[in-house]
């Protein structure tokens, strides 16, 4: 069999077991099996891909892969489950930045001979690539704390970012009809990594599931177009399929908010607390000691933990689970309610908990136990506010109205956690605080759910 | 490319598009983020662009634009399959002894 037609062959499989990989992750008990399947089809095309008639020397496969690897071994083996946004807003980075590169590489060379048809891939290629690149970069500084979380905003900022845009779009085109402007080819790449920055700037750090899904979404579409380039089908077909997922993930986590897209890249929501109309938030709010949140705990006998980001900040998700065996012990019922955009990221909260040790039939979504906690005697709420403020259901002013919340309040008794009285970040007040059958216990979320299980253990001892 | 090729590629594209909506509609929201970085491992496959690209004895500056490809692009094919395997290895049912009491 000739080389070309190897080399396809072996595209052929890798892409259907990448599908079949993909299809197997939808359920926990297939998964691994699904990416020992994704991980055989890049083996074979990475080798079908060696045999290559371009490929003269493999010295300089051979140091990049090395470095490639080493580095994928680090961060892989060395980031915790906390920090999973920040890597995975990285991996983006990483990958549009190979798009990038590869188009740009073939522009160099090649750039002004190529047919119109390649050209239009390889703009979008170089486009998308050079602005997910540093978009992902700005994504993941904000995760990691190295830029405010906050939205930096400025006056006329959404009219100089499309007009920025309309400018990469438009020099995008005219280097497609004539591929001999370098000069702006290489403009139009120093504006969309400009543009790049400037796009994820003013989106606040609880948007980010959004933001990293459609970095996704880009990453993996800037790789199908570096597919069209070259000719090559497996990175259309890949690229696509990363493209799609990032992109049904996106309108999942806005849907969660009920907020379109447009309002969550342009809205700067977050940014400054609303001084709307008054929020009719009225009377006080009770706080408790762990001592009787623990006796409160201790006679209930069906508990649902919501968790937040918080409880990822105080990496609490361990102390969580030893408080659920402590009371699972009792003969007590601890579920977990995961609201879909808790955390930073899609499914950020149900990796933390399963690292914890908890069985995944224990974590619910929002649409499968909102209509259980009427009859729940205690719900938990661990570093969450936004998601579970009833202002989304009845607050017409709220800025979160018409958002689905999880239903926290319908429990007989509510315990929040929190560090102190600060607002969520959409900076409104939290009108389940003040719900007569809500306790504050106030405190490091981690120290508070380990004394309540110190509390109980004792108890028990004490039995 | 001539345009019965690219009318091809182009379906491809579209049938991708496809697949992907409706393989990734079936992904339960308690698997989304080892969904993310295994997809993302999976679009790393421009690895095999980057390869040609750094093993083609081209111009200097092809050469090192095409090993900082692989190199990114490695990372995320190691890194995204290692990740995803590690979070999915921590996803357990309801089958330990020490669970038994529900």
């Amino acid at each position: 069999m000739p080389q070309n037609q190897i080399i396809e062959l072996s595209y052929y499989v890798a892409a259907i077991l990448f599908i079949l990989g993909l299809k197997l992750l939808s359920s926990p008990r297939t998964a691994r099996q699904g990416m020992h399947l994704a991980e055989l089809g890049m083996a074979i095309a990475i080798a079908g891909t060696l045999l290559d008639h371009h490929i003269i020397t493999y010295t300089w496969i051979i140091v990049g892969a090395a470095i490639g690897t080493v580095a994928g071994i680090i961060i892989a083996v060395w980031t915790p489950m906390t920090a999973m946004p920040q890597r995975t807003a990285l991996s983006h980075a990483f990958g549009a930045a190979a798009a990038a590169l590869v188009g740009i590489s073939h522009y160099y060379s090649e750039g002004a001979h190529l047919p119109s048809g390649e050209m239009v891939a390889l703009g979008v290629e170089v486009m998308l690539g050079s602005l997910t690149f540093t978009g992902s970069m700005v994504a993941f500084a904000k995760l990691q704390g190295w830029l405010p979380g906050t939205p930096m905003t400025y006056k006329g900022q959404n009219i100089f970012n499309m007009a920025l845009l309309a400018g990469i779009v438009t020099a995008t085109v005219w280097v497609i009809v004539s591929p001999a402007a370098s000069t702006l080819f290489y403009a139009m790449v120093g504006f969309a990594l400009i543009f790049g920055v400037l796009f994820v700037i003013p989106i606040g750090a609880a948007d980010m599931p959004v933001v990293i899904a459609l970095l996704n979404s880009y990453a993996g579409l800037a790789g199908a177009a570096t597919g069209f380039a070259l000719d090559n089908k497996i990175l259309i077909i890949a690229g696509t399929l990363d493209g799609a997922s990032g992109l049904i993930l996106a309108i999942l986590m806005c849907k969660a908010m009920n907020r379109s897209i447009t309002n969550v890249l342009f809205g700067a929501f977050g940014k400054a607390p609303e001084v709307g109309p008054d929020t009719g938030v009225k009377g006080s709010v009770r706080s408790i000691t762990s001592d009787q949140a623990a006796e409160l705990l201790a006679s209930s006998e069906s508990v649902v933990v919501v968790p937040g980001y918080g409880m990822a900040v105080s990496q609490a998700q361990h102390a969580v689970k030893e408080l659920a065996d402590v009371l699972g012990e009792r003969g007590i019922d601890v579920r977990y309610a995961v609201h879909p955009v808790a955390g930073r990221m899609p499914g950020h909260m149900n990796v933390l908990l399963a690292e914890a040790g908890v069985p995944y039939d224990k974590l619910y979504d929002m649409d499968q136990i909102n209509d259980d906690f009427p009859r729940v005697d205690v719900a938990i709420v661990i570093g969450a506010n936004d998601v579970v403020n009833p202002a989304a259901r009845n607050n017409k002013a709220s800025p979160i109205y018409g958002m689905p919340i999880l239903n926290a309040d319908k429990a007989k008794s509510v315990l929040v956690l929190k560090r102190s009285m600060a607002p969520g970040f959409a900076g409104i007040e939290n009108e389940l605080f003040y719900m007569p059958n809500c306790m504050m216990v106030f405190g490091d979320a981690r120290k508070t759910v380990g004394e309540f299980s110190a509390v109980l253990k004792q108890k028990a001892r004490a039995a | 490319m001539d345009s019965g090729l690219i009318l091809w590629t182009v379906m491809m594209f579209v049938l991708a598009a496809f697949v992907g909506h409706h393989v990734i509609h079936g992904v339960p929201t308690l698997l989304h983020t080892p969904l993310m970085s295994a997809t993302n491992a999976i679009s790393a496959i421009s690895v095999v662009g980057a390869i040609v690209v750094a093993g083609a004895e081209y111009e200097t500056v092809r050469t090192v634009l095409g090993v900082t490809a692989v190199a990114a692009a490695m990372c995320n094919v190691v890194g995204g399959f290692l990740i995803t395997e590690r979070m999915l290895k921590m996803f357990k049912g309801n089958t330990g002894p020490k669970d038994g009491g529900r």
